[in-house]
């Protein structure tokens, strides 16, 4: 039992995260973002490459892959979301984009990294065993509490900073905040590249533990939007409530179910579907958002 | 009786010419035999891209008819594999079961609206493809291979169509097969979108809660619509697992879902032949860049990006020109 409630923290809070990056892009641009997996496979491989293959620091190798998904987040804002939600009769035009940034990047995480399945050395030996109850790798450990330390964080800077204030206050009312003299055309900037950065910082995170390899991207996504569904789109608390809960569903699944193999996921699936009949809008999104 | 316009009648005259015509004198002139294949797998996904694109007719975004496509196919070979039914009354079956399910699932999904409506479908993609799994009657990764070809029919002994299996070239009668269906479907599609349900359609992608308020019966239409969309699917799906011969749960995945979505904005939502020519420019370009190698997504991906970058509102709005928005 502990041991499940460990795992389902641990997982809660990698998926938290990546739900985190997607909610926020929704919420300032009304963007459903479905590169968003591969996002976090480039933000892997740019780990890999600096940690794993030239020996940098790890936490220098994190930031790296958080600056490298931040421009690219801000370079496909400006030069590809901006205008053609501007050129476009339909807001859903901005779907079949992002389905293309989604094929792009493959394509380019195929021609850079290769198909293989890609790993780093650990960052911390040992096994933390508490009775064996619980057995829990220390690298896990460290990775959950950096994940955890990281979303407080960005709680943070969106409650206490002028940034945070401009991008609340985007996804509340874009014309109001446009009024109040907030930069709008930046701060979608801003907001993209900040959560694409998110995205990046999972995949430097979770490439220590589960490696990483070409064919994550999707269903990475799938499982963002569940986690976004569950907990209501474009709120950030219901990012992490949805993270938590797919989390623990799938610790306790996965422990109890272990032996009819995908039935878990399928399980998952169906109670989302029900649950969505009865609350449409989530854990605590606003109706339609 | 629709008051067609004679260049209307012209340009379906000329089209109907070239696929049916037109195309198998090209290929028997250029010997690329291969082209069949790839033109029939156009017209059946097309068939399931009118589907899609019916859904966003009533202002919903449906990223699921890989769920659907994935559930024809399944049902038309259990029914000529288990049953023994003949191919073309499978066919309807399929689509009929496609449609009977995306009632029962239609149910409570369609309340959802915009972004969560196109989550959900997604995730339903991928139901499906795990029910296919864990099922028993569908063989689960296994899948059903081995699917005999359409047999013949005769009517009062005289015969209709001619047994696949006897045939030389089992292609070219893939080929006229999906192309009737598919000019079936479309014609439909046009008959439906110019009828009355058509115009309450319109009014429910305007503002569903106005269309409602002046008396529309908006859950009765937008289920109608969804079992419409998703018979489209089902038809599709069952048509490629026979030409397949061989119906796996990997036939149709998020991927296909998300790209049947792709056919339909890039064809342009505002016209009923706009999934056509979506699917194939898609579907035809990807084939095209084969020779490119490793470089085929790429570039795939980089065209497609620039078309939605510059056109935004699809292919067939050129046509409109500047201010003719919506």
């Amino acid at each position: 039992m502990e041991q499940i409630l460990a795992n389902g923290v641990y997982l809660g809070s990698q998926y938290a995260m990546i739900a985190l990056g997607l909610t926020l892009i929704f919420a300032l641009m009304n963007v459903l973002n479905f590169a968003h997996g591969q996002m976090y496979v480039i933000g892997g491989f740019v780990t890999y490459t600096f940690y794993g293959q030239w020996g940098v620091p790890f936490v220098l190798a994190l930031v790296m892959s958080c600056v490298t998904l931040a421009i690219l987040g801000a370079l496909i804002e400006r030069f590809l979301f901006a205008p053609v939600i501007k050129g476009s009769a339909r807001e859903e035009s901005t779907m079949l984009l992002a389905a293309g940034i989604a094929f792009f990047l493959d394509a380019v995480i195929l021609l850079v990294f290769g198909e293989k399945q890609r790993g780093v050395p650990k960052i911390v030996d040992g096994v933390f065993n508490y009775d064996f109850r619980l057995i829990m790798p220390y690298d896990r450990i460290l990775i959950c509490v950096l994940a955890i330390l990281s979303i407080v964080a960005f709680i943070g800077l969106m409650q206490y900073t002028k940034t945070g204030r401009a991008l609340r206050a985007l996804a509340q009312d874009r014309t109001a905040a446009q009024l109040m003299g907030v930069n709008v055309d930046r701060y979608s900037m801003i907001g993209f590249a900040l959560g694409a950065m998110l995205a990046g910082l999972v995949g430097g995170l979770l490439v220590t533990i589960t490696g990483v390899n070409l064919g994550m991207g999707g269903p990475t996504s799938i499982k963002a939007f569940m986690m976004v569904m569950i907990g209501g789109a474009g709120v950030i608390s219901g990012a992490i409530w949805g993270g938590i809960i797919l989390g623990f569903m799938e610790a306790i699944g996965l422990a109890v179910l272990y032996q009819y193999g995908d039935i878990t996921y399928l399980l998952i699936f169906v109670s989302l579907m029900i649950f969505l009949a009865i609350r449409p809008q989530g854990l605590m999104g606003k109706p339609w958002g | 009786m629709l008051g067609f316009t004679s260049k209307q009648l012209i340009g379906v005259g000329i089209f109907l010419f070239m696929i049916f015509i037109g195309v198998p004198l090209i290929i028997g002139a250029t010997g690329r035999w291969d082209f069949y294949f790839t033109l029939t797998s156009v017209a059946l996904l097309a068939i399931a891209s009118a589907g899609v694109w019916l859904t966003f007719y009533i202002g919903r975004i449906n990223i699921g008819q890989g769920a659907f496509a994935l559930i024809g196919a399944y049902v038309s070979a259990i029914l000529v594999v288990k049953a023994g039914w003949s191919f073309w009354i499978s066919l309807p079956a399929a689509g009929l079961f496609a449609a009977i399910v995306a009632i029962l699932i239609g149910l409570p999904i369609l309340r959802l609206r915009g972004v969560y409506f196109a989550m959900i479908t997604l995730v339903l993609t991928q139901v499906v493809t795990l029910t296919a799994l864990a099922l028993p009657i569908t063989n689960g990764a296994k899948g059903i291979s081995n699917i005999p070809l359409p047999s013949g029919i005769s009517l009062f002994g005289i015969p209709i169509l001619p047994d696949f299996a006897g045939m030389e070239n089992t292609k070219l009668a893939f080929y006229y097969t999906a192309c009737v269906i598919m000019i079936l479907t479309y014609a439909a599609l046009y008959r439906l979108v110019n009828s009355r349900l058509g115009h309450l359609c319109r009014s429910m992608q305007q503002n569903e809660e106005l269309a409602s308020s002046i008396g529309v019966n908006i859950s009765y239409i937008r289920i109608v619509i969804f079992a419409i969309s998703s018979f489209f699917g089902g038809l599709g799906g069952a048509m490629f697992g026979s030409i397949a011969q061989s119906v796996y749960p990997s036939s149709f995945q998020v991927a296909d879902s998300v790209n049947f979505m792709l056919n339909c904005f890039l064809g342009g939502l505002g016209y009923v032949f706009g999934p056509m020519l979506g699917t194939l420019v898609l579907y035809f370009g990807w084939d095209l860049l084969f020779e490119f190698g490793k470089y085929q997504m790429l570039i795939y991906s980089t065209v497609l990006i620039l078309i939605i970058r510059f056109l935004p509102n699809g292919l067939l709005s050129i046509r409109i020109g500047k201010g003719g928005d919506k």
